[in-house]
């Protein structure tokens, strides 16, 4: 009864959403407040169904009722209930449930945070997230509905991979798909606008909270993500450029130019036919990723089991929503007005520059991800793309990048002067060449690739110290301010790690017998051997290794190897001991004698200089978007500012 | 010409990138197996834990080597097409691997959905599984008269393999 419960509620908010995306445009269009009306209370309705739907999904697992095929396929009795209750998003339906449960919050949330933008905006921004709530309720329903029932049920469900057993899936994909879909938000602005024939200040000052917050989620989503895959897969990696990374960085970076573009266009009314345009690109590709994972046009270790029809029916729908906004692009755009002119030498151009690299890097991802399949296409073989590909791509046009961090903020607008600016951040250039020079020499060895990185990073930090204290004297900075220089503080934090990880790291693979000791970073690592134990729904090996540095015991390691009674493949659990300036890493390989308790085992040991900086980084980056995000001016300016746009409006 | 409709364009030919991927399979790699050996070993039968099977058993015989369990949503889309098949005048036998499961539920599985097969083999460790490279179940293997693995089929058995790549191939091997 539940699971029909779930399925024909699923059913009303497909013809809800349909409701919510027809009759507030043909509304606006034909100015009816009543049709126009409709769109709140259609948004809240979408929504409270679609989470009952859910709801109805997730009693499915809690209570095990494996007569539903998709939990019987993803779940298990014998599964501690937290893994039961998140394993709802384990697999294609349950999660594509969710990310339609995010797009019809998102929208819940536009509609109670709108009050003070005028109402056939509003109404526009919620009939476009309706349509595209049609368009992927339509998929669920139609091929892949999660509460498809099997009867007579299975005696026992197949269980969730043993990978996904882990809290790593109980916040990765929530907040990764809370980043995707909050993209939506920002591409119904730039659509509602183009359709209203409104690009101006109003409507990117509405955008950019919206997109700094999706963008908060999409950095937090990922960089989880990357550490899950970090401590779970026990490969000692922190980012493998798999596609399906990949899918979820492109929009990264597309939203990362949005933020710069859209404080242009607010600031200076420049730009605005390229924001509009990386609104509806960072939209897309989120749908791009989608249809990536779920089609299985690549391979990729987040594949879902594919079915034909769906990835049809994915790219059908990528293409009406992708391919009708940017014919609307192609005839709106030329009526925009170009906005304010400004120098060579200005910040509009250092923010130019960003832009043109960042989407360039965008570029080069989405080449290598396609590349294998383009290839395919063309008959000329199977190849796979890998890490030197992006790597010898993607660095090179980040550099660029990190130089304009410390130029951009200190350039006026409009028109800046070269030497003022030289003047001002002479003090940084010297950071840079002292950093340089000398703390690769404090770190070990001395190599010119962690020295560019480590330059850059003290002319980032420098420059941000100077530019505080610029602004100081100046006034008290706002809080989109103090957010801005915290992520770019994120960024720096976040090269110190990548460069001395990169390069400083060790590891080895060894064979250890209890009673060997292996070191590696100054760390002695004795292998005591392994003992087994039984966990809720696997058989463990536990690995002991004693942790010592001069002497000294620190810390005893156990990673374990596990064997879940509904796998093949057995799982590693690395043991790490983290600290801010390393980690030390064990993960146990393969037992190599048929005794694993007092046999010999295959045992890797990795030492990881800086690595929790990666992660670090991305989190201040993503408080910074919040701080930002949060700015009082986004809430009273444009309530003190609404009456003169309304006027406008009539 | 307009230039803000280059965006479109290039979103079209991505779209046909895309559409011409859709038919076309990263996974299909020819497996190793084929051609080789089918690898030995020696279990229990699923209905009878002390009787063994091995392949060695099946020498001088054309047939089907199938992996099921009953935890397997796809081997219930599979399971009427074997059953109808083992009914059929001139049906090779089949073997069934029990992969990954409780001997009970497997035997309550075959009573309930009908058993095609000649005998299943028992691997509730997986370990057979593993020296035949089981990725996913349901898996078959066709294995000639000398005992050499001829095709492999991942995923579940639809009628369209059935009739168009597993029967000419078995008449080929039967003459």
């Amino acid at each position: 009864m539940i699971p029909e419960l779930g399925h024909f509620a699923l059913i009303l908010a497909f013809f809800v959403t349909l409701v919510q995306g027809v009759l507030p445009l043909l509304g606006a269009q034909r100015n009816r407040a009543e049709w126009v009306a409709v769109a709140r209370p259609a948004t809240a309705a979408a929504f409270l169904l679609v989470a009952f739907s859910f709801a109805c999904l997730t009693w499915v697992f809690y209570t095990n009722d494996f007569t539903v095929q998709y939990a019987a396929a993803h779940s298990n009795t014998q599964m501690p209930t937290m893994y039961r209750v998140s394993a709802v998003w384990g697999g294609h339906e349950g999660s594509l449930l969710l990310w339609v449960l995010m797009l019809t919050g998102w929208a819940m949330t536009v509609a109670l945070f709108s009050r003070q933008l005028p109402e056939v905006m509003v109404a526009r921004v919620l009939a476009v997230l309706g349509l595209v709530a049609v368009g992927l309720l339509a998929f669920v329903l139609l091929t892949s509905n999660p509460f498809d029932r099997m009867l007579p049920g299975a005696e026992e469900g197949r269980s969730l991979n043993p990978l996904l057993q882990d809290p790593g899936l109980v916040y990765h994909p929530p907040l990764l798909y809370m980043g995707y879909v909050g993209m939506s938000v920002v591409f119904a602005f730039a659509i509602a606008a183009l359709l209203a024939g409104q690009l101006d200040a109003a409507w990117a000052r509405w955008s950019r909270p919206w997109t700094t917050v999706a963008w908060v989620f999409l950095t937090l989503g990922i960089a989880l993500g990357s550490w899950w895959a970090y401590y779970e897969l026990g490969w000692g990696g922190w980012w493998f450029w798999d596609p399906v990374e990949n899918a979820s960085f492109m929009p990264w970076l597309v939203a990362t130019a949005l933020i710069h573009s859209l404080a242009v266009t607010e600031k200076r009314g420049s730009f605005k036919n390229w924001t509009v345009l990386l609104a509806i690109a960072a939209f897309s590709l989120s749908l791009l990723g989608t249809f990536l994972v779920r089609s299985g046009v690549l391979t990729s270790v987040h594949a879902f089991a594919t079915d034909p029809r769906r990835g049809i029916f994915i790219l059908m729908l990528l293409a009406i929503v992708v391919g009708g906004s940017l014919f609307l692009f192609a005839l709106r755009a030329p009526k925009v007005s170009l906005g304010g002119r400004f120098e060579l030498v200005s910040r509009e151009t250092f923010l130019l520059i960003n832009n043109v690299l960042l989407v360039v890097a965008c570029g080069a991802v989405l080449l290598g991800t396609l590349y294998p399949l383009i290839v395919d296409a063309f008959g000329l073989g199977k190849i796979s793309v890998g890490p030197p590909y992006f790597n010898a791509v993607f660095v090179p046009i980040m550099l660029p990048l990190l130089v304009l961090v410390a130029i951009g903020p200190v350039a006026r607008w409009k028109q800046a002067d070269l030497k003022t600016i030289l003047f001002k951040l002479w003090p940084a250039a010297v950071a840079a060449v002292i950093a340089g020079v000398a703390l690769p020499m404090l770190a070990g060895a001395w190599h010119a690739y962690v020295a560019i990185a480590l330059a850059l990073v003290g002319w980032m930090v420098a420059a941000l110290v100077l530019q505080t204290i610029e602004r100081m004297k100046a006034g008290t900075p706002t809080a989109s301010w103090w957010g801005m220089q915290l992520a770019h503080f994120g960024l720096a934090a976040f090269v110190v790690g990548v460069a001395m990880v990169g390069t400083y790291q060790e590891e080895r693979d060894v064979r250890m017998e209890p009673g060997d000791t292996v070191s590696v970073g100054g760390y002695n690592f004795k292998f005591n051997g392994v003992h087994l134990a039984d966990g809720p729904n696997y058989r463990a090996s536990v690995g002991s290794f004693d942790l010592v540095k001069d002497g000294k015991l620190e810390r005893i390691l156990h990673p374990e190897k596990r064997d879940y009674q509904s796998s093949s493949m057995p799982m590693t659990e690395a043991a790490i001991d983290a600290s801010l300036t390393r980690d030390v890493y064990v993960s146990l390989g393969e037992p190599l004698t048929p005794d694993r308790e007092n046999g010999a085992w295959a045992v890797r040991v990795y030492f990881k200089p800086f690595v929790d900086w990666i992660w670090g980084g991305c989190f201040l980056m993503a408080l910074g978007g919040l701080i930002a995000a949060g700015d009082r001016r986004y809430r009273l300016r444009v309530k003190a500012s609404a009456p003169v746009t309304a006027g406008a409006l009539a | 010409m307009n230039k803000f409709l280059l965006p479109l364009g290039a979103f079209i030919a991505l779209i046909a990138l895309l559409a011409v991927g859709l038919g076309l399979n990263p996974r299909e790699v020819p497996s190793p197996l084929v051609g080789k050996p089918a690898p030995a070993f020696n279990v229990p039968l699923l209905s009878n834990p002390d009787k063994n099977f091995s392949p060695k058993d099946m020498q001088g015989k054309v047939w089907l080597f199938n992996v099921w369990a009953s935890w397997c949503v796809s081997c219930r889309e599979e399971h009427p097409i074997l059953v109808e098949y083992s009914k059929t005048a001139g049906a090779i036998p089949v073997v069934g691997l029990n992969y990954k499961d409780k001997r009970d539920d497997g035997l309550r599985w075959l009573a309930r959905f009908g058993d095609p097969y000649l005998l299943s083999a028992f691997d509730g460790d997986g370990r057979v599984g593993i020296n035949y490279g089981v990725y996913g179940v349901p898996e078959t293997y066709l294995i000639d008269k000398a005992g050499v693995i001829r095709f492999k089929q991942i995923g579940p058995i639809t009628p369209e393999v059935l009739e168009k790549k597993i029967l000419p191939l078995v008449k080929e091997l039967n003459t």
